[in-house]
């Protein structure tokens, strides 16, 4: 079959089966938002007298409560239908199939949403790098009177300390755009030095402190590890159990770095005990792939409940309807 | 048993990927409908993780680091969710910082969902505060070593630390007794272990819950410098029943609440998609054995 046929028969499906989804009891995929007016006062200063301020807010709230709303008054407007909530969870569910499209095969649907992931990201941290960062930190020390008053108030206001700080922070941060420069691309070598320095100094001190230090003192156990009872005396099966934890510990730990020494041919006892310690690593990665997968499934799953349980209303685990969920989920595997 | 290797042999692996959806979607659809959550025993770690909380006599400054975003939340909000619920329930002073950039949001969305729904009795910037995000990973975590203020001037809502009720008597991170930290990666749950509770010399103790990715890579810190470890959607369903249980220990009937057992639902799919993990595994060992069989037959 030609990819384009394919790819037609499964969208006709997927808007053959949300048509009829749609068409079985409340329907399916809409959001409703509930008018909150806020209000603050604010006190007097020197440059102006006390007042209220006052704003909306909308809050995203249960169909159900906008169905108890309707039963209650039909003309009331506290809580209403939200168009850009529902347009909202509609890209939502889109851009979800669109990126589990890709498990079938390419299609534009993926390009698009991929292409939309990265702008979106990119955009996204753009802005937190420039309120977060430049704002507060870079422009805070530097012009803190224009930052104090029209955009952080509360801000400290730095010490010298902190303003001679910033601008070596500036000059270096300007050095290492000299690496977008067509000549002169060497100055940035002496920030990336700074930061390399800095960074290396900081974590050398810290994996020795809590990596090889700490970790080799929890190595050191005894072979033999007593688990005593009530009475005194040692429990021979909680004694036993210790005692080969501690021993499965200490040769693991032997075996493995045995596996890692290469300065001696891995023939004999120190063959013997690498051969030990590729199996205490092949153990660990298959934990650390079983854990990951744990991880991915936990998404998955967190992405099809959105589908049927925000998007389709297939399933209400919260009670966030009023309508038969069972009924609405029983008719659509029926006619399935 | 040739045919079938064979079918094995030339299987599209999107066959494979739609078993995978279905044994995922089918438990959620069922425990959806039917309400019906699969039976947790807590580990050590995940009771550790609950002891070191419920140590804490009620009024006790904890410090809440939420270092993930939404990429992560289907495995942490639950943990996160539970964290607070037991938290709140202990009258802790809940102090939420967040080193990722979108955890300010997330930190509001786990206290509108937990504190202001079920403990409105608590009050912002005097039983919790969101102090929000700062940039700078583990520079910001040395600098809380020294100056809190220093690292967290201001809180998300634009108000100086030194006037908020919540983090009065907090000079530094060591002034928490308990640091607990929701982690997705960097910098998060290993570098609170590197930068904090290492050079701490005991004064701070840390439970963390972390993703699936992290925890094989975390277990060696536990039980020493890791105080409790909540490991992947797993833990936070053990931790989970853990909190439930304590908090309702006599009334069995009451219903609970359902964002309160969003880890146990989940765990309905990771039984079926484990399934079908060790189905596969079997079938493509025998498939491999099998062939490597017929060929050294072929062979001779």
């Amino acid at each position: 079959m030609k990819p384009s046929k394919a790819w037609v028969i499964i969208v006709s499906v997927i808007l053959l089966l949300v048509g009829i989804r749609m068409s079985i009891g409340q329907g399916m995929a809409r959001a409703y938002v509930e008018r909150v007016d806020q209000s603050v006062e604010v006190k007097a200063n020197d440059k102006h007298g006390a007042s209220t301020e006052k704003w909306t807010e909308w809050h995203s709230v249960a169909p159900k409560k906008f169905e108890a709303a309707q039963m209650a008054d039909q003309s009331q407007t506290k809580i209403v239908f939200s168009l850009a909530n529902t347009i909202g969870l509609w890209l939502a569910a889109f851009f979800t199939l669109a990126i589990f499209s890709f498990l079938y095969r390419d299609n534009p649907g993926y390009r698009l949403a991929e292409a939309v992931i990265i702008g979106v990201s990119a955009a996204y941290w753009g802005v937190v790098g420039f309120w977060d960062t430049l704002v507060p930190k870079l422009f805070g020390a530097l012009t803190p009177t224009l930052v104090h008053d029209q955009v952080l108030p509360s801000l400290p206001a730095p010490s010298i300390g902190q303003v001679v700080a910033m601008y070596f922070a500036l000059a270096l941060g300007l050095m290492l755009l000299m690496r977008l420069a067509p000549k002169g691309g060497w100055i940035s070598l002496w920030p990336i030095a700074f930061i390399i320095g800095v960074t290396a100094g900081l974590k050398i001190v810290s994996h020795v402190e809590s990596d090889l230090v700490a970790q080799s003192v929890a190595t050191f156990k005894p072979l033999v590890q007593p688990v005593v009872g009530a009475e005194g005396g040692w429990m021979l099966w909680p004694t036993i159990w210790a005692s080969l934890k501690n021993i499965l510990l200490v040769v693991g730990v032997l075996c493995c770095l045995t596996y890692f020494f290469f300065s001696v041919e891995h023939k004999g006892v120190a063959g013997r005990a690498a051969r030990i310690g590729i199996m205490y690593l092949m153990i660990t990665f298959g934990a650390a792939f079983g854990f990951t997968v744990m991880g991915r499934v936990a998404l998955l799953a967190a992405r099809i409940e959105f589908l049927f349980d925000d998007w389709l209303w297939l399933i209400d685990p919260a009670g966030k309807r009023i309508v038969e969920v069972a009924t609405a989920a029983g008719s659509m595997l029926c006619w399935w | 048993m040739s045919k079938l290797l064979s079918i094995l042999e030339s299987l599209d692996r999107r066959w494979i990927f739609l078993a995978m959806a279905i044994s995922v979607a089918g438990p959620i659809l069922y425990i959806g409908i039917t309400g019906k959550t699969l039976p947790e025993t807590p580990t050590p770690a995940a009771r550790a993780v609950y002891k070191e909380i419920e140590a804490l006599p009620p009024g006790t400054p904890v410090l809440l680091s939420f270092d993930f975003d939404p990429a992560s939340g289907g495995e942490l909000i639950p943990m996160a969710t539970s964290l607070v619920h037991q938290c709140a329930a202990r009258r802790l002073r809940m102090v939420f910082i967040a080193l990722w950039p979108l955890g300010p949001q997330l930190i509001d969305e786990t206290i509108k969902r937990v504190i202001l729904a079920d403990y409105p009795d608590l009050k912002e910037g005097v039983d919790y505060v969101n102090v929000g995000f700062q940039s700078g990973n583990e520079a910001v975590m040395k600098v809380m070593l020294t100056d809190f203020a220093k690292a967290f001037p201001i809180t998300k809502n634009g108000i100086a630390v030194g006037d908020v009720v919540a983090l009065q008597g907090i000079q530094r991170v060591l002034d928490f007794p308990l640091l607990i930290t929701i982690s997705a990666g960097y910098p998060g749950a290993k570098e609170w272990i590197q930068y904090v509770v290492s050079s701490s010399g005991g004064k701070i103790k840390m439970v963390t819950g972390c993703t699936g990715v992290q925890t094989s890579a975390l277990y060696p810190y536990y039980p020493n410098q890791l105080s409790g470890l909540l490991g992947a959607i797993k833990g936070a369903a053990e931790y989970e029943s853990l909190v439930n249980s304590s908090l309702a220990p006599n009334d069995t009937s009451a219903a609970i609440p359902a964002k309160y057992l969003e880890a146990q639902r989940r765990m309905g799919p990771q039984l079926g998609a484990h399934l079908l993990m060790i189905a596969l595994i079997i079938l493509g060992n025998i498939a491999y054995f099998a062939q490597r069989k017929s060929k050294v037959r072929a062979t001779s």
